[in-house]
């Protein structure tokens, strides 16, 4: 099983947070608080019909996993400060990579009237788009968990929050950089080529130990959300080189240094949301731009039923050339549905199709959410595409569609 | 996943309420005589303000709850949540509210704030907990069930004078006590509403049962109010709701643990970037 690496930044970290607890205020006595446990425990199947596209790559139509993430949280002074750790681990039975552990959350909290203090590993969003998530960046991306970009990885940071009547300001040192995770090579939905992750190298002189820093100033006037942001560090996504390893072509990650300024706006009016996220970045040679930007409109209670519908559609636009990390979507359409029963038990149906304006490839996805019992959830999650170029990173996924079912335990 | 609103349905409008407080006086003052002299339309306006100026001035409040749904089989499920209520002293709008589930387990966590416009659509933002993030969320869907129940939204926000125009219909015993029996009907838009008869009690203006109206004007759901407890000598709370689709067959039940009132809650408390460190 792959552990999760982490770097003495991130154990300093813990460390100074822990001190502090120790030296924390005496009328907020650490002894008169409440724990409380939560979690899931997931399993996993994913059917992938297609044939393998690599020698070597396994064969099985089948592939199973079983997960877990307990959530411990420790609350004390009224909730005004708190100790959360959640781990999480994987164990797939076909992926090497996939079969992995991580520190979700690790981190003390100490919420004040005006201002909020997090030290420790964390996860941080931000966005609104439902296509895309081009402004996020703080974390980075657990790949082998999905490929949506979902699923996260703890990242350690100092973050502070500053509240006011004018919005909020959030300042964040991330000292510790966390590598993208990758399939094996022998698993499915890999690159194109073999990916040594071990072997990835750094702009900066510092490697992965680089203090990266953000900030981000969110506000609402009146029916308008929206926030400013900056990002000054490692990139999260990688380029990949091509290289030689015993003998084999593989993929080296690389991970530039960057700056990133995002803008993410949001028009709430009736049933219509328009949205926005852009960003401009720097770093990958040339700066360059991208956006994603459109609108979800509900038809509530339809045909006489609980029911809503929602539709989506955004157009997503991306201006990195050949020296930036790849991107699937740099001149797409997405469009949408979202179902929404408001049933007893929640079920929800999103299925939505990004399709490439020039090279025409589409991408399918259908996710689907079922409340089975006040303890058991049921998932589904279809990927299918067609018209992936034969080229470049992704074509190494481009036999992978896939079905995925879930079944989750909560307690 | 979706969450609720205000979960009080007491009234509060302070310039329409004190307009009301001094109405009453002088109603009062003159005597019956001048009493009967007022329309149905004038009668049900004043009952409405005088449940309004009986909730003024409990500035916050906080209570956990236990919502349970039954379908017409008898099956049933739960979902247990924390809810905090804002008073808000500007009277244009209506107050402010922050509702945490804990159970089921799936949706544990998720948060959701409300502003209560009185014409206006409220504002409305969700907490994803699992991946930290907050959404605004539209809130046109005034009539839409809250998390499967047989509640609409638009009957969990806080009641406010200015939402209905109202009919008094006549008096009438409830149980054991005597209620007015009002009609009102919405006047913001999108409700699934076309009218709502509310038995209010005379001693101390509670709503007891409300018959609710779809929009083909067939009656609806019943909801029924009961084990009213006083806080502060002065502000009525229903530590039962239960609510009945008389069409379905289906229930919901709303169980409260204690009220607690004036915790010091500030409008910094209600804001959207305050959601991410909500539990």
């Amino acid at each position: 099983m792959n552990s999760a690496r982490f770097h003495k930044p991130a154990l300093c970290l813990a460390l100074v947070a822990a001190l502090t607890l120790a030296a924390g205020p005496a009328d907020a006595d650490i002894s008169k608080g409440t724990f409380d446990f939560a979690g899931s425990v997931a399993t996993e199947l994913r059917i992938f019909p297609g044939e393998r596209s690599y020698e070597g790559q396994d064969r099985s139509t089948l592939s199973p996993s079983i997960a877990a993430t307990p959530e411990f949280v420790y609350e004390w002074d009224g909730g005004s400060n708190r100790l959360t750790f959640i781990p999480f681990a994987r164990i797939d039975v076909h992926d090497e990579n996939r079969s992995h552990w991580d520190i979700r959350e690790a981190h003390w909290l100490h919420a004040a009237d005006n201002w909020d203090l997090t030290a420790g590993l964390g996860k941080v969003f931000w966005g609104v788009t439902e296509s895309r998530h081009l402004v996020d960046i703080i974390n980075q991306t657990d790949a082998v968990e999905n490929i949506d970009g979902e699923d996260k990885l703890g990242q350690p940071m100092v973050q502070f929050n500053w509240h006011t009547d004018n919005g909020s300001l959030g300042l964040f040192v991330l000292p510790g950089f966390r590598e993208r995770t990758f399939a094996d090579d022998e698993a499915r939905l890999r690159g194109s080529k073999p990916v040594r992750g071990a072997d990835a190298t750094y702009d900066s002189s510092a490697d992965a130990k680089h203090i990266d820093l953000a900030a981000r100033w969110s506000h609402t006037i009146d029916n308008l959300d929206f926030a400013i942001s900056h990002f000054h560090g490692t990139s999260r996504e990688p380029t990949v080189v091509e290289a030689v390893r015993d003998g084999k072509d593989v993929f080296i990650p690389h991970y530039d240094q960057i700056d990133q300024t995002g803008l993410e706006l949001q028009l709430t009016t009736g049933a219509w949301l328009w949205k926005m996220e852009a960003m401009t970045r720097s770093g990958h040679g040339n700066r360059f731009a991208a956006t994603a930007a459109g609108l979800e409109y509900t038809l509530y209670q339809i045909a006489d039923s609980a029911a809503d519908l929602g539709l989506l559609a955004e157009y997503l636009y991306d201006g990195r050339g050949a020296s930036a990390p790849a991107v699937a979507s740099n001149n797409d359409v997405f469009v949408g549905a979202r179902l929404v029963l408001n049933d007893t038990a929640d079920t929800e149906i999103l299925a939505g199709a990004i399709i490439d304006r020039l090279a025409q490839e589409i991408v399918i996805s259908i996710e689907a959410a079922h409340r089975l019992s006040d303890h058991w959830k049921a998932e589904v999650e279809v990927r299918w595409s067609a018209n992936v170029p034969d080229s470049g990173f992704f074509a190494g996924a481009k036999n992978d569609d896939f079905v995925l079912l879930r079944a989750e335990r909560f307690f | 996943m979706i969450p609720t609103q205000n979960l009080n349905l007491l009234p509060r409008n302070k310039r329409l309420a004190q307009a009301a407080a001094l109405g009453l006086v002088l109603a009062l003052g003159v005597g019956l005589s001048a009493a009967q002299a007022e329309t149905p339309a004038e009668k049900g306006l004043a009952i409405a303000k005088e449940m309004d100026r009986r909730d003024l001035g409990f500035q916050d409040s906080r209570t956990t709850l236990t919502m349970t749904l039954t379908n017409r089989h008898g099956e049933s499920s739960t979902r247990k949540l924390r809810t905090t209520t804002l008073e808000v002293s500007d009277t244009s709008v209506g107050d402010k509210s922050l509702t945490v589930f804990n159970h089921p387990r799936d949706i544990k966590g998720t948060a959701f704030l409300s502003f209560t416009k009185i014409l206006d659509p409220d504002d409305q933002w969700l907490y994803l907990p699992a991946i930290k993030r907050v959404k605004r969320i539209s809130s046109a869907n005034k009539s839409g069930p809250f998390v499967g129940s047989e509640f609409a939204y638009e009957d969990l926000v806080s009641f406010e004078v200015g939402k209905y125009t109202y009919k008094w219909l006549k008096n009438e015993a409830c149980g054991d006590l005597k209620c007015f029996v009002v009609e009102r009907t919405p006047k913001y838009e999108n409700s699934g509403y076309t009218k709502q008869i509310v038995w209010v009690d005379q001693a101390e203006y509670r709503v007891q049962k409300v018959d609710f109206y779809d929009r083909k004007e067939s009656l609806l759901k019943t909801l029924v109010q009961s084990k009213y407890k006083q806080y502060l000598g002065k502000y009525w709370r229903p530590l039962l709701m239960k609510i009945e689709n008389l069409q379905t067959g289906k229930a919901t039940t709303l169980q409260f643990s204690e009220f607690e009132f004036r915790i010091g809650l500030k409008e910094g408390d209600f804001t959207s970037s305050k959601l991410k460190r909500i539990r």
